[in-house]
């Protein structure tokens, strides 16, 4: 079948360019401080080569595996392409993160931490704003509760990060249905400044209950998390990992760890979601989103649906707060800041109300391009401004619009941007 | 015939603005019962009601022998009584499948295919139209696609309101001639709130007629066509 190679080499090739495009810079040209502190690049094409290849492999070996679609899909319109771009680039992303520790150094895994926090956090904020509709501004309430949580519950009882990641969710997941029975009325721009206000309480809350939370000087010494009671230190005494198995000791461990219970969680985050909108309650949200009365005249009951929106994307909310609280070990108001609020909110805007991929890339552009010019210092803000105007006129219903109908009885038919009306109309 | 809805003495306000003075108005099973009336007259109002946003303040809203008046919406809407709203309000960005489905919503997804079968039969352009964008739909379309989904959760009782608005002559034609099969086949009951009185009337079994939120006149739909007072206002009036 000399066609189908074909097909799957071409393919493979537009997989790796696409890495390439995405990673060629953000790790092929990592900055170094020379002598002096000064800034000097240190190109790195072999690691770029290294991921190109996997990519390519990976795609091809999986297209070959499945024996790949014998006829392409006809392009009635250039939507379908697009929709096909999006599933390549998708796995791309994919593969690169599940192996970043593999060939990422230290600095790269802390990075991947910070951008996989936020892909977990706008996707579950999607799970408000983009599918049910609701503009929440105060997201960050719910990961706050989510890091206090834990830190309190580990510093008060003692109890480990595995015990209190679901109870962190469930404590988000209750505040948000607190939040959401006041709000049930409201829409819009209303429903904007409730929420932001609520954020708003709950970190004034935490800033000035001394007495729990130790008020502006925060919470310290919270444990790190254990792979089955395995520690994460810099020795190799029994009860560690590095000891258990043999390892020279090494903090990159836990740094490495960290990143894959981060990715874990994000995973579970965006398999929950895409889960929920294939089932009457996510597309209930959706149709919420379209048009509430409509929803009220079939019999839907609005209520429950907005509060489910809300605890369950709170409780994500919650979960990535815990994993903030283990990883800084150390918790404090300032971490929960509106500012928080408002780029989560700008990485699910910026990808695409409702777009799981689109999410990941805003994350991926905007926080993982925030600390690639970390070096430009005071101009990093200018540039993350710019980006985001440029974005915003450009691709005025974000990086990755459109939408795909979450059943379908023939072949789905993806609907293209520019059948998409702007914002959350 | 028995009622199968009754309204006694239904008030209802927005705000310290009352809507409806005192409605008595009764649909029995298997009729076709028309509402008439200008713009403002509190027609749509009555269908909200009906399903309890606006809450009624006074009166009772009796359906199959239950004071539903007080019930949440959802609970209403799940006793067998579906509503297609004024002006269509279908999910433009969901596609045509999607939209029936969410018509069937608590409902066994056996009993949705199969009704959804029923629905195509009956309106064969949503079938073509099945993966298409509610909102890329025209008008009539969009129409057949708010009754359609009405439909999906098998209702006894639909509450049409104002089904012809903003559509061509000829497809408004088309509309009622499917909402008489419906009531013919079926034995469905319907209230149908409509500014196009000639067609409505001539439709219904029977008729009200709405001003300013009191009924002032009632009967069957001949008699009211009849009738110099009616024909003055609504059938050779602006309307």
């Amino acid at each position: 079948m000399p066609g189908t190679m074909r097909d799957a080499l071409k393919d493979a090739a537009i997989s790796a360019l696409i890495a390439f495009g995405l990673f060629g810079a953000m790790v092929g040209l990592p900055t170094v401080t020379g002598p002096g502190g000064k800034l000097s690049l240190d190109p790195q094409p072999l690691t770029v080569a290294i991921i190109v290849a996997v990519v390519f492999v990976g795609r091809l070996g999986m297209l070959l595996w499945q024996g790949r679609p014998k006829a392409p899909p006809k392009p009635i319109s250039a939507a379908p392409s697009r929709f096909q771009f999006a599933r390549i680039a998708g796995v791309v992303l994919l593969a690169v993160a599940a192996t970043l520790p593999i060939y990422g150094g230290r600095y790269m895994i802390d990075n991947g931490v910070l951008v996989m926090t936020y892909v977990m956090l706008g996707w579950g904020l999607n799970i408000v704003v983009g599918l049910a509709g609701l503009l929440d501004l105060g997201y960050v309430a719910f990961y706050a509760v989510g890091a206090y949580s834990y830190a309190l519950l580990s510093q008060d009882f003692g109890w480990g990060f595995w015990t209190c990641l679901p109870l962190a969710g469930i404590l988000a997941a209750f505040w948000g249905i607190l939040l959401g029975f006041p709000v049930l009325r409201l829409r819009g721009d209303y429903l904007a400044i409730v929420t932001l206000a609520f954020g708003e309480i709950i970190r004034i809350v935490l800033l000035n209950w001394t007495s729990l939370t130790g008020g502006p000087n925060g919470i310290s010494g919270i444990p790190r998390p254990t792979l089955f009671g395995l520690k994460f230190t810099n020795t190799d005494d029994p009860g560690t990992f590095a000891g258990f198995f043999g390892l020279e000791p090494s903090l990159t461990h836990r740094a490495a760890f960290l990143y894959y219970v981060i990715f874990a969680l994000a995973l579970l985050t965006n398999w929950v979601s895409t889960r929920l909108r294939r089932l009457p309650l996510g597309r209930a949200w959706e149709a919420l989103r379209e048009d509430e009365i409509a929803c009220r005249a079939l019999g839907i009951n609005v209520t429950v649906t907005k509060l489910t929106a809300f605890a369950i994307g709170a409780a994500f909310g919650g979960f990535a707060g815990a994993f903030f609280a283990t990883r800084q070990a150390f918790v404090s108001p300032e971490s929960f800041t509106f500012i928080e609020s408002a780029i989560v909110l700008a990485v699910v805007v910026l990808g695409g109300l409702g777009s799981q991929l689109g999410v990941a890339l805003a994350a991926l552009v905007m926080i993982g391009g925030g600390e690639v010019f970390r070096d430009f210092n005071e101009y990093r803000m200018l540039i993350f401004g710019v980006a985001l105007v440029v974005v915003m006129v450009v691709r005025p219903r974000g990086l990755v619009s459109g939408r795909t109908p979450s059943v379908t009885l023939g072949k789905g038919v993806h609907i293209g941007a520019d059948m998409m009306s702007q914002g959350h109309g | 015939m028995s009622a199968l809805l009754e309204l006694q003495g239904v008030t209802a306000f927005y705000g310290a603005i009352q809507a409806l003075k005192g409605i008595d108005l009764t649909v029995n099973e298997g009729e076709i019962v028309t509402l008439i009336g200008a713009n403002g007259a509190g027609k749509s109002t009555l269908m909200m009601t009906i399903c309890g946003t606006p809450r009624a303040r006074d009166g009772r809203i009796v359906y199959d022998g239950v004071d539903i008046h007080a019930m949440p919406t959802h609970e209403i809407m799940r006793r067998r009584i579906a509503q297609s709203p004024e002006g269509r309000r279908i999910f433009a960005r969901m596609s045509v499948y999607e939209n029936l489905l969410m018509g069937a919503y608590g409902r066994e997804p056996a009993e949705a295919t199969e009704t959804m079968a029923q629905v195509f039969t009956m309106f064969p352009r949503l079938q073509e139209r099945r993966d298409q964008r509610g909102g890329t739909l025209s008008g009539g379309e969009q129409q057949m696609l708010a009754i359609g989904r009405a439909l999906m959760s098998r209702p006894r009782l639909l509450l049409l309101d104002e089904p012809s608005l903003g559509l061509a002559p000829l497809v408004s034609k088309a509309i009622f001639a499917a909402i008489k099969e419906l009531n013919r086949t079926t034995g469905l009951t319907v209230l149908l709130v409509e500014q196009n009185a000639i067609q409505a009337l001539k439709l219904a079994h029977r008729g009200y007629v709405l001003v300013n939120g009191a009924i002032t006149m009632q009967g069957s739909g001949a008699e009211l066509l009849a009738r110099p007072e009616i024909r003055a206002a609504y059938l050779e009036g602006g309307h």
